[in-house]
């Protein structure tokens, strides 16, 4: 045996593959999908660092601002991801908001119903529509693009259609008042870690109002909800026989089926996923205004869209990343509360948006490639 | 008598009036590879079909190991041991060797209602097999989109094999490969019938099928032309058998004339 073939036998009973040792440690996360978002959201907080370090920004106050308004559009954006991953749209997210929330006022205000019980329903409706959606595309085989844009038009009209109809206006204002004392409200209303932000008050750390208290008062409920869904749907894609049926499914559905996945079932449940998301969604943010409002959750299907695809999520399906997809909604809720802090006009901020949205497909596009294509 | 592991005896489809298979007759031993060779439109993909489960035979019977069998849906077919490799490969570019390998099939590990996949035993499973038939993944987590054709064919019959294949049924193996990976996936075919498969292997591509196959069955327009053991048949009798081969001689015959008249 030669000195060389030697080496290389003796490479190889260490137990690694020499080749291994070619892929550094950075091309290996140049390949993870949401790198894009990760970096995106670091430069975010550089360039808002540099121009609006000394404003308040990032005081307690300004930072649990635009984290509340990031972990919003991060709990609709996840479901969004994980769908996308699954190979569909769902275009009525924005309108399922506006529906839940009616949902949630009408019977509450009107029926005399208790707001948990008014709670569920809006949550049982939430399914009813992701159920419907999701048969509909896989039974049709339509594109799901088209069927979910139909039922973007058609819970919006019934929304304002039956709010009118019962209410005789568009707003359901007066719903403050039932939350206290509400079994199930308090899980979509209440800040948490009082007790430290108290803390900080007291010692001065934090900006104080002039009776003492401090501004910031507590982590917000969308925070809360935002970081579970983020852990949870990471662990779904991850380290479930779910998770791999997601990926499978919209990475090429004839395959998957013919190895025994249910993709229809797995769509479905996705698309049961949006439509529960957004009634979460619409749930803080009804308890946090006190009313309903039949325009709520314009455009946000659209917002949700975008976060996931900076997240690195393909359009095409099969590839993608709930952490991604939180880390994409974490820059457009930075930004689109940063804006004010800055002499930038905030009509630039949809400018800002469209151009991440181009930067982020371009890029995924080229990690795909290199992901795929044989080297 | 019956020591056949799979006989397809006198098997009919047919759709509305079209007569898509006629007393189609087929046996195979363990260790065999059979092929099953025809042009397009012979019948192979009803015949395929048949075997998979995906169509029921409206005359005729399939005998797994002496004893009559119905498939009613593919997934009998995969309990009864038919492992069907078709075309597509069912396998996902853009997810990683492991994740295709247990497709659909996953490992699990952890208590109920709360089992998660075992990554870790299905990387080692992926790596072990796939070593095995000589195909070194430098990474099992890396993606399918990076292998080349030959290795994913070979990826997608040894998850059939894994997963209890008695009988393998390989559509067009060879058809979308070169030389070198169309070896390499024959060479694993002959490896994977030693140690005990049946193989049927379709194709229309006689010079991939003449030096693996033990037997032959010609399909030509719906019927079996009768099945041949190697001995009995030439590659030329062959090719002559499937429909082009007539074709090709009249086609031969008038590019002569051709040059006879430019000249």
């Amino acid at each position: 045996m030669s000195d060389k073939a030697k080496s290389i036998a003796s490479k190889k009973t260490s137990g690694q593959d020499e080749r291994l040792k070619e892929v550094s440690k950075l091309r290996l996360l140049l390949n993870r999908p949401e790198l894009g978002a990760v970096g995106g959201a670091i430069l975010v907080f550089i360039f808002f660092g540099i121009v609006a370090g000394d404003t308040g920004m990032f005081s307690a106050y300004g930072t649990l601002n635009f984290l509340d308004v990031s972990a919003n559009l991060g709990i609709i954006a996840i479901a969004a991801a994980m769908l996308m991953i699954g190979g569909e749209f769902d275009l009525s997210i924005g309108s399922m908001i506006g529906f839940a929330g009616i949902c949630i006022a009408i019977p509450a205000i009107y029926w005399g119903w208790p707001l948990w019980v008014s709670i569920i329903f809006a949550f049982a409706m939430a399914v009813l529509v992701g159920y419907f959606n999701g048969i509909l595309v896989v039974r049709t085989g339509l594109p799901s693009f088209i069927v979910t844009l139909a039922m973007l038009f058609i819970l919006r009209g019934a929304t304002l259609a039956i709010t009118r109809l019962i209410t005789g206006r568009t707003q359901v204002p007066g719903l403050r008042v039932l939350i206290e004392n509400d079994p199930i409200a308090w899980m979509f209303a209440t800040d948490t870690f009082k007790w430290l932000f108290t803390w900080l008050g007291s010692m001065n750390l934090i900006a104080l109002r002039t009776d003492g208290t401090p501004l910031a008062t507590g982590i917000p409920p969308s925070v809360i909800w935002f970081i579970a869904a983020t852990l949870f749907a990471t662990w779904i894609l991850m380290k479930t026989r779910y998770g791999n049926w997601i990926f499978a499914s919209g990475g090429d559905k004839n395959g998957a089926t013919n190895v025994g996945v249910p993709v229809g079932r797995v769509k479905i449940s996705l698309f049961i996923g949006t439509a529960v998301a957004a009634t979460i969604f619409a749930t803080i943010q009804v308890l946090d205004a006190g009313s309903a409002d039949t325009m709520r959750g314009n455009l946000k299907e659209l917002e949700a869209i975008a976060a996931a695809v900076v997240g690195g999520c393909l359009l095409t399906g099969g590839y993608g990343s709930a952490i991604g997809a939180a880390f994409g909604a974490l820059i457009f809720g930075t930004v689109s509360m940063g804006i004010f802090y800055t002499d930038v006009d905030t009509d630039w901020f949809k400018v800002f948006l469209g151009a991440m949205m181009l930067i982020a497909v371009v890029f995924n596009n080229y990690i795909r490639k290199r992901v795929t294509e044989s080297k | 008598m019956s020591e056949n592991l799979i006989e397809f005896n006198n098997i009919s489809k047919f759709f509305g009036k079209v007569i898509a298979l006629k007393d189609v007759t087929m046996k195979l031993k363990k260790g065999e590879i059979m092929c099953l060779l025809g042009d397009n439109g012979a019948g192979k993909s009803t015949l395929i079909k048949t075997l998979a489960g995906v169509h029921k035979p409206d005359e005729g019977e399939i005998v797994i190991e002496g004893k009559k069998t119905i498939f009613d849906s593919p997934k009998d077919a995969l309990d009864m041991g038919i492992g069907t490799v078709y075309q597509d490969l069912a396998l996902v570019p853009l997810m990683s060797v492991t994740r295709n390998f247990f497709m659909g099939r996953e490992p699990l590990k952890g208590p109920p209602f709360l089992k998660t996949f075992d990554i870790q035993k299905a990387n080692q499973i992926a790596a072990e097999r796939m070593g095995q038939i000589g195909i070194d993944v430098r990474d099992p987590s890396q993606a399918v989109g990076t292998m080349s054709g030959g290795e994913r064919q070979c990826l997608a019959i040894s998850r059939a094999i894994y997963f209890g294949a008695k009988v393998l049924v390989l559509d067009e193996p060879t058809s979308a490969l070169g030389v070198h990976q169309a070896s390499m996936v024959l060479k694993y075919v002959v490896k994977a019938a030693s140690q005990g498969l049946a193989v049927i292997l379709i194709t229309h591509n006689v010079h991939h099928a003449y030096p693996v196959g033990n037997s032959f069955t010609v399909l030509n327009r719906g019927k079996s032309l009768g099945t041949f053991n190697k001995k009995d048949i030439s590659r030329e009798e062959l090719l002559g058998m499937m429909a082009g081969g007539e074709e090709l001689d009249k086609l031969e015959v008038e590019l002569e004339e051709m040059n006879r008249i430019n000249n």
